[in-house]
């Protein structure tokens, strides 16, 4: 049985913002990223390799695969909060040209973070404060982003709330006092308030039920309206489907596949055997697992990474295949589209 | 048969997260509950587990009531039941190698010699390579610490399996990985399962049946 993935749901394709020129530079621009991290005895996980995308304005890339494949590293990468043993290689350049890999700590955190891009957290519970309420937590971010003036906190603060489905009652609740999903929607109600030109989500669906997951979708797709871009990290394909533009597949620290979300999850469907292999696992499709487990980014194999559990493998694949044309595959499932 | 009759159960704030529900396993079926986030389901759950002592109402497990919750019940109900949670982060020891973590429960029960076989053999089953073994959870994916949380939780051979949004974290290949895992070893032993969830597509497709928090409360069996 296959069917196609659960409510892909009405979506609007990615709008230019009023008055800016097609030409107009892409909101982010990452460009041969990479990012490894030092093991003791000399060894390397390598995390994230040679990673390139564009982000337009408005538009909202869904970046999927499995958990450990490097996602939220990247998103890490971009946001200089990496761990102390970590190394990077390449570009991420904003529109006005700030190198987000090459910035210093001092001008990520006055004037990146926040505020030119939130960050919705993979794990809220850490970036949620402890000892405080979820409302005072909110009203401080709202005061430093926004120089709100006391008055208007609160207001600002119950908005934001609101608009990640938070409810008003548990706002008074500190951390511990919420069930997993309740965390995860005051952590996406925290990254709104600075309405940020680029929002960057890391799983904020975990933990939420199906009508949530749709709301949780929605709320960030709407940021983009009005031209500001959403880089959505998840594991949750329905929820890509719903509000993907573009999709970016990852596999052991690689983008393999790029792809209009339409073609990725309608017909013909992905063009690379993991992304297919994928799709096929969810229980509305086939619920039959990809053989096996990745390889360990430490020990990455010489050739493709995908060849141990590839139904399409062949001796080329003892070579690695390049990124050409959104695609890094030497026998790919479907012939590369015609380009309109 | 694990019977859950008449739960009532909280945290001690306000209205109980859960009140009067009940719920009956029948040995070697599953059954998927289903239900919003925040409803009280994980909470029902660690009452099945013998972890979170119910206010009001009985558990009855395998035909003997429950009396004494967590490390105070005796072992041979503890170790009727196994458990898997959605969060492997917050379910292991950040400072144990991912084998001593599969090997707790049998070091903790004094079957020390048994670490030895089943180890490797639950390994095997959930997938988890000797490298990764080797490693502690911060060096591991979720998807491979939640992979070793099975794995632990099958280590004693329980009668019954408590999985409260085991796959809620992970991608698609690995949540079809480790539901059919959990499979495999139903079938091998005959044990019961509940699956906790809000995917009526994944638990229609995993049990036998499911059932919707909301048919569940307020009715005696
Ligand atoms: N440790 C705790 N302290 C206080 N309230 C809690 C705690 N854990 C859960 N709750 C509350 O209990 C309710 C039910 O939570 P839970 O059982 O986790 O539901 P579910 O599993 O359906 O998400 C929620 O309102 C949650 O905020
Ligand atoms: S390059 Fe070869 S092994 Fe890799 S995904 Fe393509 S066909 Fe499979
Ligand atoms: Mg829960």
């Amino acid at each position: 049985m296959t069917t196609g993935p659960r409510t892909p749901g009405p979506r609007t394709p990615g709008t230019q913002p009023p008055g800016t020129q097609a030409a107009a530079r892409p909101v982010l621009r990452v460009h041969g990223l990479s990012v490894r991290f030092a093991l003791r005895g000399g060894r390397y996980v390598e995390a994230v390799i040679d990673a390139g995308f564009e982000l337009a304005a408005g538009e909202c890339l869904v970046l999927v695969g499995e958990s450990g494949c490097g996602k939220s590293v990247l998103a890490s990468a971009l946001l200089g909060l990496l761990p102390g043993n970590a190394q990077t290689a390449g570009t991420a350049l904003l529109d006005d040209g700030l190198d987000l890999l090459a910035a210093d700590e001092r001008t990520l955190a006055r004037t990146v973070r926040g505020r030119r891009i939130g960050l919705v957290p993979q794990s809220p519970a850490a970036h949620l404060t402890p000892v405080r309420t979820v409302r005072s937590q909110l009203e401080e971010a709202v005061r430093e982003l926004t120089g709100a003036p006391r008055a208007g906190r609160r207001a600002a603060a119950e908005a934001a709330a609101a608009r990640a489905a938070f409810p008003t009652g548990h706002l008074d609740r500190h951390p511990h006092e919420l069930s997993g999903g309740l965390a995860q929607r005051a952590a996406t109600a925290l990254a709104l308030v600075g309405d940020a030109p680029l929002l960057l989500a890391d799983e904020p669906t975990t933990g939420l039920d199906r009508d949530l997951v749709h709301r949780t979708a929605d709320e960030l797709r709407a940021h983009t309206r009005d031209g500001r871009s959403l880089l959505m990290i998840t594991h949750d394909l329905a929820a890509a489907a719903r509000i993907a533009d573009t999709v970016a597949v990852m596999y052991a620290g690689r983008i393999v596949e790029l792809a209009p979300a339409a073609r990725f999850f309608g017909a013909p469907g992905p063009r690379h055997p993991y992304a297919r292999g994928l799709l096929a696992a969810l229980p509305e499709r086939e619920f039959t697992p990809l053989p096996g487990n990745p390889p360990a980014l430490s020990a990455l194999p010489p050739g493709c990474a995908f060849a141990a559990r590839c139904p399409a493998a062949g001796p080329a694949c003892a070579e690695r295949p390049a990124f050409t044309g959104g695609l890094a595959c030497h026998h790919p499932a479907v012939p590369e589209p015609a380009r309109a | 048969m694990l019977e859950l009759r008449s739960i009532t159960a909280g945290h001690g704030r306000g209205t109980p997260a859960v009140r009067d529900v009940s719920l009956t396993l029948e040995p070697g079926t599953s059954t998927g509950l289903l239900g919003p986030s925040g409803c009280g389901k994980s909470t029902l759950a660690r009452v099945a587990a013998l972890l979170h002592r119910p206010d009001r109402g009985t558990l009855v497990l395998d035909g003997t009531p429950v009396t004494r919750w967590r490390h105070r019940a005796p072992r041979e109900q503890r170790t009727a039941v196994g458990v898997v949670f959605q969060q492997p982060r917050l379910a292991a020891d950040p400072r144990l190698p991912l084998h001593d973590l599969i090997a707790e429960p049998l070091r903790a029960c004094g079957r020390r010699p048994e670490v030895r076989t089943r180890v490797p053999e639950l390994a095997g089953r959930v997938g988890l390579g000797a490298d990764l073994l080797g490693r502690r959870p911060h060096e591991v994916s979720d998807g491979q610490l939640q992979r070793a949380c099975l794995a632990r939780a099958l280590v004693l051979r329980p009668r019954w399996l408590v999985c409260d949004e085991m796959t809620a974290m992970l991608d698609a290949s690995t949540a079809a990985a480790l539901v059919g895992v959990v499979e495999e070893y139903r079938a091998d032993t005959g044990a019961g399962l509940l699956a906790v969830g809000h995917d009526p597509v994944l638990l229609e497709r995993w049990c036998d049946r499911t059932v919707h928090w909301s048919e569940l409360a307020g009715r005696t069996p």
